[in-house]
């Protein structure tokens, strides 16, 4: 359908330039075409937030950015989050406070998270909370993704990443 | 039965430790591998057509615009597939009655019967191209009318779905014990209730997905199930393909609580079409089709009676349920309803206990197992009716509880629906939740909260459950009548290094099970968890299993590795002793080494003793190279786990909005394997049944239509509505296995339900509210104020369905979270 346009991207700091269908997903992008299966896809109504990545810095939920709008810009993907073999402290702590069951929402959990304490970088549980909105998970009651993001914010000052 | 001997571990004592989980580091850096994630080359897409009509003929099927379209493969509908070998199966009936089975196809021949029902596919090349293709086959319908209300479904002048049947009724089944009709004569009071338990989704996040590949005469199915072993066996069957020439493996899957526990329609297609192209073929569901095609929970109208004597002792309960099963039978249909019945009694000691249930077919999706399936009814329409009678004989809703709890020294207990509960404190975990909540304080905010005008509640409910998925002698044929067997199996091989890997035929999606089994057999042979990788969930590698659901895979595949761990440690005590010559009862595990008693110089690591298992140059006369052993695990009884729960909420009486403000639970599944798993199970399973009090409900208007299709509509919780929770635990083992485990995977939800409502209830009283039917939403709750007032509008039926509020059922998914106000009109 329609004529395929260029688009180049920066994504967890590589370039990138495709061609692409105009209506292509950034979501299936970076899922198909880069092979970044860490971004997941819940659900086809931006409810569910697994498929949150990084745009120029700002959490965006990437079933809803199309490919050709993100032309130019720098992504960053769950992938990109951990560096030379160690992990973002979001990473670590919501390994240590069992921040996950099934894995599927966490991807989008933590790039959602970074992004909220990049704005908020000391947050109360009930801004984590509200923070979060945008992202559901059935596996955990939150409890221990609040818990888990808490610990990173608390760990992100202490070592000033 | 008692197998405590057996109890041995190895003394490293990795057992009870809240050890971070093994399966994380792929999972948080991106490197898990989902169904969706996986490319073959040459994958080919399918697209499927799904009807939009509720009930309707099939008149004619339209796929000309798409012939000879580039990049499309195959269009196909029912009547080109009429060579599978048999249809979709239903495994699990209430056994000693006919239940009436419709054939079910993976594409409708003649009729739909419910809206997305399949009726087309369309195979390509392109994701995107399918599903503009799939929108060009045109299909004529001859529109039927529609049987939405299950309370009409019996009715003379109802449309009968299924005209083979001349009927829409597909069972009675019962289950009692004592004489309940007496027992309710005799009573000083009779309460009686209707409560709906309303129909939702098991909404995991990741959406159902399958590839199938077909190669040189063998099919590989790669799905997101719970249960790989029985999709093997029964789609082999459907499919007419040898078991031997069918792998199904379950990767990584996201989530299933119970809506992954099936054999699926589309596991069968694409395995179909993978054979009949010779290419891989993809099928991945939109969270709008997953909507309309994965099985639905509950969709239960439960009509109960509930005998009491003045003094509070509960002698009977009668309890008919009218299960609205959807319009087909998926692979436990009609069994969950009948689950219900054997915990019944709950908690109490009630003499006379009797459940009928009549199952009847609707035009809606089928329902099966949503997480606690059958367990969660019986227990919300029980706790229910304990705070509805404390108010009816005016005793304290905690007295009542007390009163009839089955006593700690009655266990193990015979119950009057014939079963025999394992083991149980109900007192205690009780006791331990009013310490940790202190109710005195919270009933002084109470009072000083009404005299503001603000309405604080506090619901309890103190819940059993059944689980351990199951004794196969008292659920397969010769028992119950399931045609099944529900033993678990495990084989634990020790490499010549030392590590180890072992099988398990459960199939994890989430639960932890990688690191807790870890845990269990690192202490039986000796070595650290992180030296023992668990594989499941692929019919190739390891013995065949029954999957991951009901609460089973600790208690019955993790004691049946915990057997097979025993076995490699008697072995390797034979070979370390013959080493170290000395008698085999004399050498012990201790500190990971096998040791002589009383020399503890003197010992060997795993891995002296697998290297000289492997290379056999000195072994005992007579014994077998190798180190590795397998075992097959019945069980004998199920477990009973337990607890109590309280939540306080506030209501808004001017909008009818429930604030959740804390949840606090005692829960007791045996000792703690890894606690912080525990943990996170009863944390998402009391928040799975809090979305059902508050916010869910799969919601069919009266054409049919799914109005809550998308999670725009069906009202998923988020972190914003959610408090943190006050958990704890008791600890009674479980005689039935050596782990002294119970199941906790469904007992947060198990127990949730009835909390809020009791809660809800408990605050608005005094503004002269009885009781409210679930989801407690806004225009739900406001309404029954109103009524209770005398001065509202009252029931009335603005929401979608019927919602008269004597609670028909009806009612939008709510105004929960993220603004998902009152569903669209």
């Amino acid at each position: 359908m329609g004529a395929s346009g260029t688009v180049h991207m920066t994504v967890n700091g590589e370039a990138y330039e495709d061609a692409v269908e105009p209506r292509l997903l950034l979501v299936h992008y970076l899922r198909d075409k880069l092979g970044l299966t860490g971004t997941h896809v819940g659900c086809d109504t931006t409810n569910c937030g697994a498929c949150t990545v990084h745009l120029n810095g700002e959490a965006v939920k990437s079933c809803t950015v199309l490919a050709v709008q993100a032309d130019g810009a720098e992504v960053k993907t769950i992938e990109g989050m951990a560096h030379n073999g160690t992990l973002h402290p979001l990473q670590e702590a919501f390994w240590n406070k069992h921040g996950l069951q099934c894995g599927y929402c966490t991807p989008g959990m933590i790039m959602a998270a970074a992004d909220l304490l990049e704005r908020n970088p000391d947050p109360s549980e009930e801004e984590v909370r509200h923070g979060l909105e945008g992202n559901l998970c059935r596996c955990t009651g939150y409890h221990n993704i609040v818990q888990a993001v808490l610990e990173a914010a608390k760990a992100r000052q202490g070592v000033g990443v | 039965m008692s197998t405590l001997e057996d109890t041995r571990s190895g003394g490293n004592g990795y057992v009870g430790q809240a050890i971070r989980r093994k399966e994380d580091p792929p999972l948080i850096t991106g490197r898990g591998r989902y169904v969706d994630d996986i490319q073959l080359s040459g994958m080919l897409y399918a697209a499927i057509v799904r009807s939009t009509e509720a009930h309707a003929k099939i008149v004619s099927i339209d796929k000309s615009a798409l012939e000879g379209r580039k990049g499309i493969k195959l269009v196909l509908t029912g009547e080109d597939m009429t060579d599978l070998a048999a249809p979709l199966p239903m495994a699990w009936a209430p056994p000693g009655v006919e239940v009436r089975t419709p054939e079910h196809w993976p594409l409708a021949r003649g009729k739909v019967c419910h809206v997305g029902d399949p009726v087309a596919v369309v195979v390509g090349d392109d994701k995107y191209a399918v599903v503009d293709a799939a929108e060009e086959v045109f299909v004529e319908y001859e529109s039927l009318p529609v049987l939405v209300d299950p309370e009409k479904a019996l009715d003379a002048d109802a449309p009968v779905i299924h005209e083979q049947f001349g009927t829409n009724h597909s069972y009675d089944w019962s289950l009692g014990g004592g004489d309940v009709e007496a027992a309710l004569a005799e009573a000083d009071v009779v309460v009686e209730r209707r409560i709906v338990n309303h129909r939702t989704a098991g909404a995991a996040i990741e959406p159902r997905a399958a590839i199938a590949e077909w190669r040189a005469g063998y099919l590989t199915l790669w799905s997101t199930t719970q249960v790989p072993h029985l999709v093997r066996l029964q789609l082999a069957g459907v499919l007419g393909v040898a078991e031997d020439h069918f792998r199904v493996i379950a990767p990584d899957v996201g989530g299933g609580f119970g809506s992954k526990l099936n054999i699926y329609g589309e596991e069968a297609l694409v395995s179909y079409l993978s054979r009949r192209l010779e290419r891989p073929v993809r099928w991945t569901a939109t969270r709008s089709e997953d909507m309309l095609s994965a099985v639905h929970g509950r969709d239960q109208i439960d009509y109960v009676r509930m005998g009491l004597k003045s003094d509070g002792t509960i002698t009977a309960i009668h309890t008919k349920i009218l299960a609205d099963l959807g319009a087909y039978h998926q692979l436990l249909t009609p069994f969950i309803p009948a689950f219900s019945a054997f915990v019944m009694g709950g908690c109490y000691k009630i003499p006379n206990v009797q459940t009928d249930i009549t199952g009847v077919f609707t035009n809606k999706f089928p329902t099966d197992a949503i997480r606690g399936a059958g367990r969660p009814e019986a227990t919300h329409l029980l706790e229910v009716m304990l705070d509805q009678a404390a108010a009816e004989i005016g005793m304290d809703r905690l007295e009542l509880r007390r009163k009839n709890f089955i006593p700690k020294e009655d266990f193990p207990a015979d119950v009057s629906v014939g079963i025999t509960y394992d083991s149980g404190d109900y007192h205690g975990s009780l006791d331990k939740l009013l310490t940790n909540l202190d109710l005195d304080a919270f009933k002084q905010e109470q009072e000083q909260a009404r005299a503001q005008g603000r309405h604080l509640g506090i619901g309890f409910s103190t819940y059993m459950e059944i689980c351990g998925l199951a004794p196969s002698r008292a659920v397969g044929p010769g028992g119950v009548g399931l045609q099944a067997g529900f033993w678990e199996s495990a084989v634990v091989r020790v490499h010549p290094s030392g590590s180890a890997t072992v099988w398990s035929g459960t199939s994890p999606h989430g639960q932890g099970l990688d690191t807790s089994f870890a845990q269990i057999v690192a202490d039986r042979i000796g070595i650290t968890p992180d030296q023992v990788e668990v594989v499941h969930g692929d019919t190739e590698r390891g013995p065949f299993g029954m999957g991951t659901y009901g609460s089973r895979s600790l208690s019955v595949g993790g004691e049946s590795l915990a057997r097979a761990a025993i076995k490699v440690q008697d072995k390797a005590r034979r070979i370390a002793a013959h080493l170290l010559e000395a008698a085999p009862e004399d050498v012990e595990l201790a500190d990971g080494k096998y040791q002589v008693r009383g020399s503890p110089d003197k010992g060997l690591a795993l891995g002296d003793i697998s290297l000289a298992a492997y290379v056999p140059e000195n072994l005992p006369e007579g014994m077998e190279p190798g180190l590795e052993e397998t075992n097959f695990y019945d069980p004998e009884n199920f477990v009973f786990p337990f607890g109590a729960h309280a939540a306080i909420v506030e209501v808004d009486a001017e909008t009818g909005k429930v604030d959740l403000k804390r949840y606090v639970c005692v829960d007791d599944c045996g000792p703690a394997i890894n606690p912080m798993l525990i943990d996170g199970q009863v944390h998402g399973g009391i928040v799975h049944g809090v979305a059902q009090a508050l916010y869910e409900q799969v919601v069919y208007d009266e054409n049919g239509q799914l109005v809550t299709g998308s999670f725009v509509d069906y009202a998923l919780p988020t972190a914003a509505e959610m408090p943190s929770f006050d958990t704890d635990r008791t600890e009674t083992p479980s005689p039935s296995n050596s782990l002294g485990v119970k199941g906790v995977g469904e007992a947060g939800t198990i127990a949730s339900s009835p909390t809020i409502v009791n809660a809800v209830v408990d605050a608005l009283r005094p503004l002269g509210v009885e009781y409210i039917d679930m989801p407690l939403t806004p225009m739900r709750v406001w309404q029954a104020i109103q009524a209770a007032q005398g001065t509202g509008p009252g029931p009335r039926a603005t929401e979608q369905g019927v919602a008269d509020d004597g609670g028909r059922g009806g009612g939008a998914s709510g105004a929960g979270p993220g603004g998902h106000e009152e569903g669209a009109q």
